[in-house]
């Protein structure tokens, strides 16, 4: 029973990860709507920030972790913003294939960026966390997962409030809802854009940086993995709901853990994907998703 | 009179892509009867027509359609395994090559279509970008699955199991063959891709592939791509005339497969990952969408390019995405086309204006 405890934590603190980056999916793709594939790939670079930070340049105690944790979450918000303005923003009227297919153009110039810098042997990510952790009984629950699970609840609280909250949050809600009408009442649609891209961006930097703390090997394919589970949580939470995409990455973090553990440890990725298929098979909006009538 | 006109021009554009194919098979198969080929050019021969076939495949997904697929290597290796293993097993049986691989590019052809099918039930009635991330999804599904697969077959039958402890608890008894091993693939395929038979495979699925556009599920399959509501309004059943397509593309994938793997002795899973889906969706990118003959050029062009060329190999990858990121932004943003216009325009004398319209 203690084991199945302990399997239920790991897949709750993966899970959190999971519902971090599937946030930055799910506010994209509710305001812009598209998918946003290079989003995996911005964790990959924000592990490799910290990285460098911590291992080459030595920023290893005290305020220095400090350092390269925001240095980290920093350099994801830019880069999330950059290719926003650069690949995105030319074809905010283009069709979907096309917006698609450079958000894989963009993932593969990430990946392969990072090949070429850091080459294709894994890193061994330092952990940042500094927290030992504790036991309940015979559970042990590690500093990672703690902070984890910590972190990830703060900032979910946080984004709550921000979205339903504040001047810029519900301008974010207006354009998610008709982008013409919001600019009709005076939103400025671009910065609304290029915001949600730097909260989601940043987000993805947190999320990377409690990945690489987990699961310490850092290869330029880190990200594309979580990536593409963190989309199929949102897609299970409801695309475009930010409450979806919490419980989503949380419920799909447990079932692979579970599955990792009582079925098989090579099949527990082909599980995840196929609990996607059953979803859009079953409720394509999703647990918490809206269907939308289609205006002509 | 004009609408005859036009169906002919089509029928003719349809013909030069035959000719072009036909031409090449004449050139290429002289030149290797003559001797002279290296055998590096010979061995890139099989996999650039696989490769070609499955890139044409995607096109009725990406060009026709207009969905992006992105587990077109997951359908190659559906049909490479079940095409190989069909060849291995019935080797003893049918001996001869021309009718025993003709029997597995069907055989794996038909599975992998199935498979489009199962896949295209959920994802093609929902609007949006699903079905990018389902065959991902499925593509990655596909690889696990099959590195994971043991097949053999000893005295009590044929044995087939998902882990080797399988055969560590109850041993193979007596006579036993591995046919798929794990993640060290399937051995021993016999090598019964040619040349030519590649070329007839590719000329059958041009002329299957070229005139399913020009039929009425093809058109429909092309109005419901460029507005889906007013193709519904006109009576089109777009959920099925996608299915049509994606059915088809898995299908030719998988042909693809089988040709792929009858040309290697060795092949293992993790050949056909999400890499190799990218590098198919360049091919097409870069050939035009809904272009045939377009994606057969690129695709020669630039699976030759890197194996002569051996010192871009490692930035290959790395031109491929920039590839795909400037030529979505030339073809589809105002902004940018203006731009490189202007840049373009101060080289080159100013061109004829382009008539407007589809066609």
């Amino acid at each position: 029973m203690s084991s199945f405890f302990s399997y239920l934590i790991t897949g709750i603190s993966l899970g959190s990860i999971y519902a971090l980056i599937a946030l930055g999916y799910t506010m994209v793709y509710g305001i812009a709507k598209m998918l946003n594939f290079a989003h995996g790939d911005v964790i990959m670079i924000g592990g490799y920030i910290v990285f460098t930070a911590v291992s080459t340049l030595g920023w290893s105690s005290g305020l220095g972790i400090f350092g390269a944790i925001f240095c980290g979450i920093l350099g994801c918000l830019l880069l999330g913003v950059l290719v926003e303005k650069v690949a995105y923003k030319p074809l905010r009227n283009a069709p979907s294939l096309a917006v698609l297919i450079t958000a894989i153009g963009v993932s593969y110039l990430l990946q392969n960026i990072a090949l070429l810098i850091f080459g294709s042997n894994p890193k061994n990510f330092s952990s940042v966390v500094m927290f030992d952790g504790f036991s309940i009984g015979k559970v042990r629950i590690s500093g990672e997962t703690v902070v984890t699970i910590a972190v990830s609840v703060l900032i979910m609280i946080g984004l709550t409030l921000f979205v339903n909250h504040t001047k810029s949050g519900m301008a974010m809600l207006a354009v998610s809802e008709d982008k013409g009408a919001a600019q009709l009442m005076g939103v400025n649609v671009n910065r609304t854009i290029s915001l949600t891209f730097a909260i989601g961006s940043a987000l993805a930097g947190v999320a990377s940086i409690l990945l690489c703390s987990t699961y310490p090997l850092l290869s330029p394919y880190t990200g594309a993995m979580p990536g593409i589970k963190a989309f199929t949580a949102a897609v299970f939470g409801g695309i475009g709901s930010i409450p979806g995409a919490m419980i989503g990455g949380v419920i799909l973090g447990v079932i692979e853990s579970l599955s990792k553990a009582y079925i098989s440890s090579q099949f527990s990725d082909a599980i995840v994907f196929g609990v996607l298929i059953i979803v859009l098979l079953v409720k394509p909006t999703g647990i918490m998703g809206k269907k939308l009538n289609e205006k002509v | 009179m004009k609408k005859a006109l036009s169906i002919s021009r089509k029928a003719g554009d349809r013909y030069i892509t035959y000719l072009l194919l036909i031409v090449i098979f004449v050139g290429v198969q002289s030149f290797l009867n003559s001797g002279a080929a290296s055998r590096s050019f010979k061995g890139l021969l099989i996999p650039t027509c696989a490769y070609i076939l499955a890139a044409m495949a995607l096109n009725l997904v990406v060009g026709v359609s207009g969905e992006l697929s992105l587990g077109q290597a997951g359908f190659m290796c559906v049909g490479a395994f079940v095409g190989s293993l069909f060849s291995l097993l019935t080797e003893a049986t049918i001996a001869n090559p021309l009718i025993r691989f003709p029997l597995a590019l069907l055989l794996g052809g038909v599975v992998a279509g199935i498979f489009g099918f199962l896949i295209g039930i959920p994802v093609l009635r929902l609007r949006g970008d699903y079905l990018a991330i389902v065959t991902l999804a499925f593509g990655e599904i596909i690889k696990t699955i099959f590195n994971n697969l043991y097949i053999a077959s000893d005295d009590t039958g044929l044995r087939i199991a998902f882990s080797v402890d399988a055969f560590n608890e109850k041993p193979l008894a007596g006579n036993a063959t591995y046919y798929i091993k794990g993640a060290q693939g399937i051995n021993g395929t016999p090598q019964d891709s040619t040349f030519a038979i590649c070329m007839i495979v590719l000329l059958i699925a041009a002329v299957i592939m070229l005139n399913f556009m020009d039929s009425k599920q093809g058109r429909a399959v092309m109005a419901a791509r460029d507005n889906r509501i007013a193709a519904e309004a006109m009576g089109v059943n777009v959920t099925r005339a996608k299915m049509t397509a994606f059915v088809m593309s898995a299908f030719f994938g998988g042909v693809a497969g089988v040709l792929y793997s009858h040309n290697l002795n060795s092949l293992i899973a993790t050949k056909f990952d999400y890499n190799l889906s990218i590098l198919i969706l360049v091919f097409v990118v870069l050939g035009g969408m809904n272009k045939m003959r377009g994606v057969m050029i690129s695709t020669t062009v630039l699976y030759i390019l890197p194996e002569v060329l051996r010192a871009l190999k490692d930035y290959r990858m790395l031109i491929y995405a920039i590839v795909l990121i400037v030529m979505m932004l030339l073809t589809n943003s105002k902004s940018v086309r203006a731009f490189a216009e202007k840049v373009t325009g101060a080289l080159k004398p100013k061109k004829k204006n382009q008539t407007g319209g589809a066609e």
